[in-house]
C-alpha cells in the first residue's frame, strides 16, 4: 500500500463519493448511512494525510507515475512536504465541515455528501499533481463540485451568486486552456518540473510567448485565489453559500495561492533565466491592493459572513506578499499563515451561521435583533476566531503575521509590508470589535431567546475542531515553523525534484 | 526541599493561567468562597515572588528560559530584576486587594465568576509583561492586556457607554500595540536577538543605528497609547465606564503603568538622546498640565480621578524624559506612590458611589456626617495625591520638583520646566481639595438616590491597607521601600546609583518652596474656582467618545461607499475587469515579440478552407448580433460548431471531429430544452458607450489570443508528442494514438473529466429539484404550440432507428482503440438515440420501458473506470497501468483484449448516464416525473 500512498488521497474520496451514490447509501431516508460513511471517509482521509506527511518527512518527496509512464511523458503525482501539508489541512477542514453538516445541512438537498467528497478530491488532486494539464482537470473537478455545492440548501440568492461565480470561472477555465496550449506549444511538455528545465533553453521569441502563457496563468490562479482585481465574486458567493460549504471554500482560494507558489517558484522561479520571477512585479501591487481593498470591504461589511469573506481577501493579499518576497523564509511564513487562515476563516463562517440562527430574521446582520440564546458558548467561539483572524496573540494569526513581517528584510519592502499588514490588522480589530459588540451585546430588550433552538453538538464539535487549531499552531509552533521551513526549502529546491524525476537537467 | 528550588518563575505564569479557570469553577460555592479561591493563585504567586526578594535585592537578576519557537525568536523567557520585582509586587498586591474589594462591590446578580476570570487573565498578562525576558513574549502579553481590558471595561455590556469605551480603549491601545511590535522588531533586528538581556546590552548599537528614530517613535507610540499620554489620553476617561474595581486596578497599578514600564524597561537602550528627551519630556509635560487642569472641571468623581491619573502618568513620563539619573529614581518612586494612593482613591470613590448611588459631585455634598470613616481614608489618600507632607506622594513630588530645576537641555527655556511643574502642582492640590471638600463637606447632599452609610466592614480593608501604606511610606520612606527602589533603579539605570536620600526633610530649599507655592496656590485656585469655571464654560465641551465614534462612523461610511462603488454587483463589470487584466498582463510581453522572426513555412490554403473560414467568422458574428433572438443565435452557433468539426476532420483529427459533432448535437438539444423555459422578455440593452467598450475589450482579447496562437503554432516545437506516437502501439496496444492518450497515457485526466461530467449531471439535477414550471402554451410570438406532441412518423422512425444507433455506438466503442471512436463518442451516440425516444414518445411512455437509474449508471461508470485503474495494483504496477494481449479465437481470428477497454466502458456508461440525467431531468420538468427535493 505504501507504494501507492500518493494516490490514496484521490482514490478514497473518489470511491467513497461514488459508493454513496449507490445502494445501500443512496436514497432520502438513508442519510444516517451516508453520515456514518462520510465520517469514516473523513477520518480515513485525515489518517492517510498524516501518514503521507510522516512518510515524506522521513523519506523525502514521493513520486507516483500514473500508468507507469515515466516523466516527462506520463502524469506524475508528486507529494512533497508542501503537498502533504495542504492535503492534511484540507482533510482536517473537511472533517470539521462534515461534522458541522450533520446538524442538518446535509439533508437540505441531494447528493451533499458525495459532492463534498468530489470537492475534496479535486482539491487534493490540485495539490498533488505535477502536471499542468492534470492540474486543469482537477481544477475542473473542484470547480464543478463547487458550482453544485453552492446551490445546496434553501435560498434564491444562492443561484444568483452562483451565476456570477460560474461565468467568471468558465472564463477562467478557457484562459487556463489557452495558457496551457501556449506553454505546451513553446516548451513541448506538461510536466511542471520538466517545463522548469525546458523554459531556460527557449530561444528569445519562444520565451516571450511562454511569458505570455505564464502571465495568463496568473489570471487563472488569481481568479481562483480572489486576488485583486479578480476578487469580486468572493464576498457575495461565500455569504450566499450554506455555512459548511462556505467553510470548505476557505481552502479553495488557497488552491489558487498554492498554484501561484508552485508554478512561479518551480517554472518561472529564479532559475528560469530571462523569465525568472516574471510575475513578481505584478503580484506586489496586487497583493498590496488586495489587503487594502479587502480591509475596506471588511469595514464596510453589513453582516458577519461578508466580513469573513472580505477577511479572506485580506488573507490572500498577505499570502501573496509572502509570495512576492521570493525567499524560502517568506514562503515558509506564507505556508504557516495559509494553514492558520484556512482553518480560522472556515470556522468564522460556521460561527456566523450559528450566531445567525439564534438571532432570528436579522441573521448575522449588524443590527439590533433578538438576543443570542447561547451567548457564552458562541461568544467564546467568536472571540477566539476574531482574535486569531485579527492576528492578536496568543492565537495563530499572530504567529503567521509575525513571520511574514520578519521575512520582509529589504528596507523598501519592509516599509510597505509592515505598514500595510499592521494597519490592516488594526482595521480588522476595529471591524471585528464593532461586529462582536453589536451581535452579542446590542439586542432588543423585549426579545425572548428561549424561542430559538440550541446549537447542535455536531455544529459545536465541527467548529471547535477547526478553532482548536489556532492555539495548537502556536503551542506547537516550533514543529509547525520547522515543518513549513522544510516545505519551503523543498519547494524552492527545483534541482532536487529534477533528480528525483530523473529528468534532463537544463545546461 | 526548599520552595525556591522547586519553584520556577514559569510557575507564576502557569499558576496564574490555570487560576483563570478557578473563579469559574468555584462560582457555585457562593460569593465568599469564590472570592477566597480566586485570591489563591495571585497569593501563591506573590508569596513566591516575596521569597525571591532577598535574592533580587542583593543585586541578582533571575532569568530562566525555555525554547518555544526559536526559529522566529520566540522563547519562553523570564526575568526578575529590581524593576520587574517592583511591578510584580504592585500588580499582585493591589490585585489581591481589588479582588477582595470587588467581592462587595459587585451586586449579587452579577456574574462574579466571569468578572474574576477576566481580572485574573488581565493580571496574568500584566505579570507576563513585567517578567518577560523576550520582547516577542512581552509583546504577546502586552496585547493580551489590551484584549482582557476590553473584556473588563465592557463588563456591563448592555450599557452603550461601556461598549464604546471598551472599543475605544481597544482601538487606541491596539494601534499602539501594533506600532510597538514594529518597533520591537527593528530593535531586535539591530541587536540581533529577541532576548531582553542581549538587547539591553546593545544600547549603543541601537542608539547609533540609522533606524533608531523610527524604532524610538514606534516604541513610544506603544507606550504613550497605553499610558494615555497626550494626544492619546482620551480613551482613559471613557474606560471609566467599567466597574470601579476595574478602574481602580487598570488605572493605578496596571494597564496604564504598562506603558511606563515599557519606557523604564527600554530606558537603557533608548534614552540618552536629544530625540528621546524632546519627545518624552514634551509629551509628559503637556499631559501633566492638561490632565491636572481638566481634572479640576470634572463633576464625576471617577472622571476627576481619571484625569488626575492622566496627569500623574504625564509626570512620570516627564521624569523619565528628563534623562537624569535622579529623575529616573524619582519616576520609579512615583510609580509606586501613585499606584497606592490612586487605587485607594478609586476604591473610596467606588464606596461613595455604591453607598450613595451617584458619583456626581454636584449632588454629593456633606458626606462626612454619613461616612466619616471612609472620608478619613479618602482624605489621607487625597492628601497624598496633592503632595502634602507626611504622605508618600509628597516625597516623589519633591524629588520631581528638585529634578525639574536641573534642566539645561532646553537652553534658555529651561526655566519653564520648574514653573510649569509648579503650575501642575497647583492644579493637583486644587482638584484634590475639591475631591475632599465638595464630597465630604460643602453643605448638604442634593437628591441622592440612596441615603449614604458606611460600607460593609471588609470592603474597607483594601482601602485601609493602601492608606496605611501611604502614611508609612510617607513617614519612613527609606525603611519601607528604600531597598526595593534601589534595586529597581539599578536595573533601569544599569549602573551605580547616584546619591539620593529618601527623607521628608531636606532643609529649606527651592523644591520645598515650590511645594508650598503649589499648596497655597491650589487652595487659592479652589477657593476662587468659580471664576475659572465661568472662564472654562466659554468653551464647548467635546465628548471624546462622540468624536471617536464619529471618526469610526466616518471610516465605516467611507468604506461602505467605496466598497459599493467598486463592488456594485454587476457581472459585466467583473468580467470586463477580468478581461482587461488579461489583456494587460499578456499583451505587455507580446510587445517585444518579433513576429517576423524565423518560423515554420505557411501551409497552403485551399479555396474550400477559405470559404469554411469565412462561414465560421460570419456565423460567430451572427451569433453575437442575434443573441436576443435565441433560436437564430442557436442555429448560427451550431454552424460554428459544425465548421469546427469539419476543420478537425480536414486537419487529420477524426476523433475530435466525431466528438465535436456528437457534443454539438447533445448541446443543441440541451439548449433547446433550456430555451423553452427561459422568460420571453429580454432585459434592457447596454448603452451605446457600453457596447463600444465591450466590443473593444472583446476585440482586444481575441487579438491577443490569436496573436499568441499564431506565434506558437508557427514556431518549431520539440515536444513529448513524439513519444506518444511512437509508443501508442507498443506501449498502449492501440494504433489510435488519440484514444490511447485518453485511456492510457493520460487516463487519469479522462477519469477526472468523466467525473466532472457526472458531477455536472448531478448538479443540474440538484438545481432542478423542486423547480416547478408551468408548460408554456404558446411561443414568444403567441403562436400556440402544436397539440400533436408525439407525431407518429417521428415515433416510428426513431423507434426503428434505435437498434441501429445502438449498434453503431457499439461498433464505434469497440474499434476506438485502433480507429477513430471510443467510449466517449459511443456514449454520446447512445444518448442521442435514447433522447430521441424521449422526444418522440414522451416521458410517460419511456418511464415504464427504460428502467435505468441514470444516477447509478454514472456512479457505476466512474467506479468501473476507477477499479480498472486499481486493478493494476494486483500486478504490482502503479494505478492505471494498462495491460493488453492478443488472442487467437477460432472463427473470429486474432483479437486484442485490453484493460483499457474496460476503462472505456466506464467512460461510456458515465457519458450515457450523465447526458440522459441532464436531458431527461430538463425534459421532465413540466411532467409529474420532475426531480423532487430530498426532504
Amino acid at each position: 500500500m505504501i507504494a501507492h500512498l500518493p494516490i490514496l488521497p484521490l482514490l478514497i474520496p473518489m470511491l467513497g463519493g461514488l459508493l454513496m451514490l449507490l445502494p445501500p447509501f443512496n436514497g432520502n431516508e438513508k442519510y444516517q448511512y451516508r453520515r456514518v460513511a462520510s465520517l469514516t471517509l473523513m477520518l480515513i482521509q485525515v489518517a492517510c494525510a498524516i501518514w503521507l506527511i510522516q512518510t515524506v518527512t522521513q523519506n523525502g518527496p514521493l513520486m507516483y507515475a500514473v500508468g507507469d509512464w515515466q516523466p516527462p511523458f506520463g502524469i506524475i503525482l508528486y507529494a512533497d512536504q508542501l503537498s502533504a501539508m495542504l492535503i492534511a489541512l484540507t482533510s482536517f477542514l473537511g472533517l470539521g465541515v462534515t461534522l458541522y453538516s450533520f446538524a442538518g445541512t446535509d439533508r437540505e438537498g441531494k447528493y451533499y455528501q458525495p459532492l463534498i467528497q468530489f470537492q475534496l478530491l479535486g482539491i487534493y488532486g490540485a495539490f498533488l499533481t505535477n502536471d499542468l494539464f492534470n492540474l486543469f482537470v482537477f481544477f475542473e473537478v473542484l470547480l464543478i463540485a463547487s458550482y453544485t455545492l453552492l446551490i445546496h440548501g434553501p435560498g434564491k440568492q444562492k443561484t444568483a451568486a452562483n451565476v456570477h461565480y460560474v461565468i467568471l470561472n468558465l472564463i477562467g477555465s478557457s484562459l487556463f486552456l489557452i495558457a496551457l496550449g501556449t506553454l505546451y506549444g513553446t516548451t513541448g511538455t506538461l510536466n511542471i518540473t520538466d517545463m522548469s528545465q525546458r523554459i531556460t533553453t527557449l530561444p528569445e521569441d519562444q520565451a516571450i510567448i511562454a511569458q505570455a502563457g505564464g502571465s495568463l496563468l496568473l489570471v487563472v490562479f488569481g481568479l481562483k485565489a480572489a486576488m485583486l482585481p479578480l476578487h469580486f465574486w468572493l464576498p457575495r458567493t461565500y455569504a450566499a453559500a450554506s455555512a459548511p460549504v462556505a467553510a470548505l471554500f476557505a481552502i479553495m482560494t488557497k488552491v489558487g495561492v498554492y498554484c501561484i507558489f508552485r508554478v512561479y517558484t518551480v517554472i518561472f522561479g529564479e532559475q528560469a533565466g530571462d523569465l525568472a520571477n516574471m510575475v513578481e512585479p505584478w503580484v506586489w501591487p496586487l497583493a498590496i491592493l488586495s489587503i487594502a481593498i479587502g480591509t475596506i470591504g471588511a469595514l464596510a461589511s453589513p453582516n458577519l459572513r461578508t466580513l469573513a469573506g472580505n477577511l479572506v481577501v485580506v488573507s490572500i493579499g498577505t499570502l501573496l506578499i509572502a509570495f512576492a518576497l521570493r525567499t524560502p523564509e517568506a514562503t515558509a511564513a506564507g505556508l504557516l499563515y495559509l494553514v492558520h487562515s484556512t482553518l480560522i476563516t472556515g470556522a468564522l463562517f460556521l460561527i456566523a451561521d450559528m450566531i445567525g440562527k439564534q438571532r432570528g430574521k436579522a441573521f448575522d446582520r449588524f443590527v439590533v435583533a433578538r438576543k443570542i440564546k447561547q451567548q457564552s458558548v458562541l461568544g467564546i467561539l467568536f472571540f477566539v476566531a476574531a482574535l486569531s483572524v485579527a492576528g492578536l496573540p496568543p492565537f495563530s494569526g499572530f504567529l503567521g503575521k509575525l513571520m511574514v513581517l520578519q521575512a520582509a528584510v529589504v528596507p523598501a519592502e519592509r516599509v510597505w509590508v509592515w505598514s500595510l499588514i499592521l494597519l490592516s490588522s488594526l482595521m480588522t480589530i476595529i471591524a471585528l470589535s464593532r461586529a462582536g459588540t453589536t451581535l452579542f451585546w446590542r439586542y432588543a430588550p423585549n426579545s425572548d431567546p428561549d424561542e430559538t433552538t440550541n446549537i447542535s453538538n455536531w455544529q459545536l464539535s465541527g467548529t471547535i475542531l477547526l478553532l482548536v487549531a489556532s492555539p495548537a499552531i502556536v503551542i506547537f509552533g516550533d514543529g509547525m515553523v520547522h515543518y513549513t521551513n522544510e516545505a519551503a526549502m523543498q519547494l524552492h529546491d527545483v534541482n532536487s525534484v529534477v533528480e528525483i524525476m530523473n529528468l534532463e537537467e537544463a545546461p | 526541599m526548599e520552595l525556591s528550588e522547586f519553584m520556577s518563575l514559569f510557575w507564576i505564569t502557569a499558576i496564574m493561567l490555570l487560576g483563570v479557570t478557578v473563579p469559574l469553577v468555584t462560582e457555585r460555592f457562593g460569593r465568599t468562597a469564590n472570592t477566597v479561591f480566586t485570591m489563591l493563585p495571585p497569593a501563591i504567586a506573590l508569596a513566591y515572588i516575596a521569597s525571591l526578594i532577598p535574592t533580587v535585592l542583593a543585586g541578582n537578576v533571575i532569568t530562566e528560559s525555555l525554547e518555544w519557537i526559536p526559529a522566529v525568536g520566540l522563547t519562553l523567557s523570564m526575568r526578575l530584576d529590581g524593576l520587574a520585582l517592583m511591578f510584580a509586587i504592585l500588580i499582585l498586591g493591589i490585585g489581591l486587594l481589588i479582588i477582595l474589594y470587588a467581592r462587595y462591590y459587585l451586586s449579587e446578580r452579577e456574574a462574579a465568576g466571569r468578572f474574576f476570570a477576566y481580572l485574573l487573565l488581565f493580571m496574568t498578562a500584566m505579570l507576563s509583561i513585567v517578567l518577560s525576558n523576550n520582547v516577542l513574549q512581552l509583546w504577546m502579553a502586552w496585547e493580551v492586556t489590551s484584549i482582557s481590558s476590553f473584556l473588563l471595561i465592557s463588563f456591563w455590556s448592555s450599557k452603550s457607554e461601556s461598549r464604546k469605551g471598551a472599543r475605544m480603549a481597544l482601538t487606541v491601545t491596539g494601534a499602539g500595540g501594533l506600532a510597538l511590535l514594529a518597533g520591537l522588531l527593528i530593535i531586535a533586528d539591530i541587536a540581533g536577538s529577541y532576548e531582553l538581556g542581549a538587547i539591553l546590552a546593545s544600547g549603543d548599537a541601537i542608539r547609533d543605528h540609522a533606524l533608531y528614530p523610527i524604532a524610538l517613535i514606534l516604541v513610544l507610540l506603544g507606550a504613550f497609547t497605553k499610558s494615555a499620554q497626550f494626544p492619546f489620553h482620551f480613551w482613559l476617561p471613557h474606560a471609566m465606564a467599567a466597574p470601579t474595581p476595574v478602574s481602580a486596578y487598570l488605572h493605578s497599578a496596571t494597564m496604564v503603568k504598562a506603558g511606563i514600564f515599557l519606557l523604564a524597561r527600554f530606558y537603557p537602550i533608548l534614552s540618552g538622546t536629544e530625540l528621546w528627551f524632546l519627545i518624552v519630556t514634551m509629551t509628559g509635560l503637556i499631559t501633566l498640565l492638561l490632565g491636572a487642569y481638566v481634572a479640576l472641571f470634572k463633576h464625576d468623581l471617577k472622571g476627576l480621578l481619571a484625569y488626575s491619573t492622566v496627569s500623574h502618568l504625564g509626570l512620570i513620563v516627564l521624569l523619565l524624559g528628563l534623562d537624569t539619573e535622579l529623575a529616573t529614581v524619582a519616576a520609579l518612586f512615583h510609580i509606586m506612590n501613585h499606584a497606592v494612593f490612586k487605587a485607594s482613591l478609586f476604591m473610596a470613590a467606588g464606596i461613595i458611589d455604591h453607598e450613595s448611588g451617584t458619583r456626581d459631585m454636584r449632588k454629593l455634598n456633606g458626606l462626612w456626617r454619613y461616612m466619616p470613616y471612609t472620608a478619613t481614608l479618602a482624605m489621607v489618600a487625597a492628601a497624598s495625591m496633592a503632595g502634602v507632607p507626611l504622605f508618600n506622594g509628597f516625597l516623589s513630588k519633591e524629588m520631581f520638583f528638585a529634578e525639574s530645576l536641573h534642566q539645561e537641555t532646553l537652553g534658555f527655556l529651561s526655566w519653564m520646566i520648574p514653573v510649569l511643574a509648579t503650575l501642575a502642582g497647583v492644579f493637583a492640590v486644587a482638584y484634590s481639595l475639591r475631591f475632599i471638600h465638595d464630597v465630604f463637606f460643602n453643605g448638604e447632599p442634593v437628591n441622592l438616590p440612596k441615603i449614604p452609610h458606611e460600607p460593609p466592614r471588609y470592603m474597607k480593608i483594601p482601602v485601609e491597607v493602601l492608606v496605611a501604606l501611604c502614611l508609612l511610606v510617607g513617614i519612613f520612606p527609606a525603611f519601607m521601600i528604600g531597598s526595593l527602589l534601589e534595586a529597581a533603579a539599578t536595573s533601569v539605570l544599569m549602573k551605580e546609583l547616584p546619591y539620593y536620600s529618601l527623607a521628608i526633610w531636606h532643609g529649606f530649599n527651592i523644591p520645598l518652596l515650590m511645594s508650598v507655592i503649589a499648596i497655597v496656590g491650589g487652595v487659592l485656585v479652589y477657593t476662587y474656582r468659580r471664576h475659572l469655571y465661568s472662564f472654562q464654560a466659554q468653551f464647548k465641551e467635546t465628548d471624546a467618545k462622540l468624536v471617536f465614534e464619529g471618526v469610526m462612523q466616518k471610516i465605516v461610511a467611507f468604506s461602505a461607499k467605496f466598497d459599493e462603488g467598486l463592488n456594485n454587483g454587476s457581472l459585466q463589470r467583473y468580467v470586463a475587469l477580468l478581461l482587461l487584466f488579461t489583456i494587460v498582463i499578456t499583451a505587455i510581453p507580446l510587445i517585444n515579440l518579433d513576429v517576423a522572426a524565423a518560423h515554420l513555412p505557411d501551409q497552403p490554403v485551399t479555396f474550400v478552407e477559405i470559404v469554411a473560414g469565412v462561414i465560421l467568422c460570419l456565423s460567430a458574428i451572427a451569433t453575437v448580433i442575434y443573441h436576443r433572438k435565441r433560436m437564430i443565435a442557436l442555429i448560427t452557433l451550431s454552424v460554428v460548431g459544425l465548421i469546427v468539426s469539419v476543420a478537425f476532420a480536414r486537419f487529420s483529427a477524426p476523433d475530435l471531429a466525431l466528438t465535436q459533432l456528437a457534443v454539438e448535437v447533445v448541446t443543441v438539444i440541451l439548449l433547446m430544452l433550456a430555451l423553452y423555459f427561459l422568460p420571453q422578455k429580454t432585459i434592457a440593452e447596454s448603452s451605446p458607450s457600453r457596447v463600444v467598450r465591450d466590443l473593444g475589450i472583446a476585440a482586444a482579447v481575441g487579438g491577443v489570443v490569436a496573436t499568441i496562437n499564431y506565434a506558437f503554432i508557427t514556431q518549431p516545437l520539440d515536444s513529448i508528442s513524439e513519444f506518444f506516437l511512437a509508443n501508442s502501439k507498443t506501449g498502449g496496444g492501440g494504433t489510435n494514438a488519440v484514444n490511447v492518450i485518453l485511456v492510457d497515457f493520460r487516463g487519469l485526466d479522462t477519469l477526472g473529466e468523466i467525473l466532472v461530467l457526472g458531477i455536472a449531471a448531478f448538479g443540474i439535477f440538484k438545481l432542478l429539484t423542486g423547480v416547478k414550471l408551468a408548460m408554456p402554451t404558446a411561443n414568444y410570438k403567441g403562436i400556440p404550440w402544436s397539440e400533436d406532441r408525439h407525431p407518429p412518423i417521428l415515433t416510428v422512425i426513431s423507434q426503428s432507428l434505435l437498434p441501429l444507433a445502438l449498434l453503431v455506438s457499439f461498433y464505434i466503442f469497440l474499434r476506438g482503440h485502433n480507429m477513430p471512436g471510443g467510449g466517449f463518442i459511443a456514449g454520446l451516440i447512445t444518448s442521442v438515440a435514447l433522447i430521441q425516444q424521449y422526444i418522440a414518445h414522451g416521458v410517460d411512455w419511456i418511464k415504464p420501458r427504460l428502467k435505468v437509474n441514470y444516477q447509478s449508471l454514472i456512479a457505476w461508470g466512474v467506479l468501473i473506470a476507477t477499479f480498472t485503474g486499481i486493478g493494476s495494483w494486483f500486478f504490482g504496477r502503479p494505478f492505471m497501468t494498462t495491460w493488453f494481449d492478443y488472442f487467437d479465437i477460432p472463427f473470429i481470428g486474432e483479437i486484442e483484449l485490453a484493460s483499457a477497454l474496460v476503462f472505456d466502458l466506464g467512460v461510456y456508461l458515465t457519458v450515457v448516464g450523465a447526458t440522459l440525467l441532464i436531458l431527461a431531468s430538463l425534459g421532465k420538468l413540466t411532467s409529474v416525473h420532475r426531480p423532487v427535493a430530498e426532504e
